[in-house]
């Protein structure tokens, strides 16, 4: 029975996701970071952000897997390490019902994460929307523009530092 | 007093000024811009609706701006918006006015200070004439609204500028304070 450091034992829904992680594991080694077993959202890390379209294509269609459901891709920001990420919250819908967030992250300046398009289409406007907002680019995105903001908009308003723009059209912006 | 308030029976001739009637035709079919932009939006629709029914003051929805007098900017105007609301305010034949619903449209309502992409109020873009306060306002408070457009057009004379007109509304124009006081009085009696 899988258990945490603390010697505690997981819930059902997490033993499920640990085992799902296991075999990802045993493929991919080093590429992937430790099981964190969050009560919340149980999790794991991509270290080698190149390995993620394998990983995300292993992942839908092992049979022991069947991740055939992302449920969401947000972006996130973290000045003190100098990058920015992406957490993908997956599931197995019909399947085996497990859960599981896998987390990229890349460079904060001129930073590319691998795009997940093709492997799940809800990925597209997704990764749409956390370039918008936080500006990494996406390797190979069918459409790569951004979704909500409009195309000429300066800056990324989600990251931590973000400063409004003064004008826009000639119309002020700030207050 | 409105033209019918007189009482027109028996083949009678009513004399008035040109004024008079031109005003009170405009006011009492106000044509409003069929577009709500936010929350405000769907008190603008219930306004509409049966429980307000705002036919009965000559008030309905249009599709085009072409055939509209008045813009009810109901909602959050983003900037990506603001460009868009300028270019249907522009297609509006004149005389053309336009009430501010809501916080948003007003100041920017709660999006003012982290709001990046909201506009700080539409009257940056175009010409506002009546401001409607609340978030989202009643029914009640945007025909409210709907009326002080009703009154502005009323004050307007052949030759006489709108800035000149508001001014004159503004003169008009009595302290609600003593009607508040009135109500309350006859609502204790």
């Amino acid at each position: 029975m899988a258990e945490t450091e603390e010697g505690k034992e997981l819930s059902p829904s997490l033993q499920q996701s640990a085992s799902a992680y296991a075999v990802i594991r045993e493929q991919f080694a080093d590429a992937v970071s430790d099981f964190d077993a969050n009560e919340t959202m149980p999790f794991f890390e991509v270290i080698e952000t190149e390995k993620w379209p394998d990983i995300a294509l292993f992942m839908r269609d092992h049979p022991r897997l069947k991740f055939n459901y992302m449920a969401c891709l947000s972006g996130v920001d973290y000045p003190a390490e100098g990058k920015l990420g992406i957490v993908c919250n997956l599931e197995s819908l019909g399947a085996f019902g497990h859960r599981i967030a896998v987390k990229v992250k890349c460079p904060r300046d001129g930073g590319s994460i691998p795009t997940a398009a093709y492997v799940w289409h809800t990925a597209n406007w997704h990764e749409r929307e956390a370039y918008d907002m936080f500006g990494m680019q996406f390797a190979g995105h069918p459409d790569p523009r951004r979704i909500l903001c409009p195309e000429d908009w300066e800056g990324f308003p989600l990251r931590k530092d973000y400063k409004v723009q003064e004008s826009y059209h000639g119309i002020k912006v700030p207050y | 007093m409105g033209l019918l308030d007189a009482g027109i029976t028996k083949h009678n001739v009513v004399v008035t000024s040109v004024d008079n009637v031109l005003n009170w035709a405009r006011l009492s079919s106000l044509w409003p811009m069929g577009f709500g932009l936010a929350c405000c939006a769907i008190e603008m629709m219930a306004t509409n609706a049966s429980n307000y029914d705002l036919e009965r003051f000559g008030i309905f929805p249009r599709s085009s701006p072409r055939q509209s007098d008045l813009m009810i900017v109901a909602g959050t105007v983003t900037m990506k918006m603001a460009e868009r609301v300028v270019r249907l305010y522009e297609q509006m034949p004149e005389p053309r006015y336009v009430l501010s619903m809501g916080s948003c449209s007003n100041c920017g309502g709660p999006y003012w200070e982290h709001g990046y992409h909201v506009l700080k109020g539409v009257d940056r873009v175009i010409p506002v004439d009546v401001y409607v306060p609340g978030c989202p306002p009643r029914p009640e408070s945007l025909i409210g609204g709907l009326m002080k457009v009703q009154e502005l057009i009323r004050m307007e004379q052949i030759g006489l500028s709108r800035a000149d007109a508001l001014k004159k509304l503004a003169e008009k124009s009595i302290d609600p304070q003593s009607v508040i006081e009135q109500q309350r009085q006859v609502a204790r009696a």
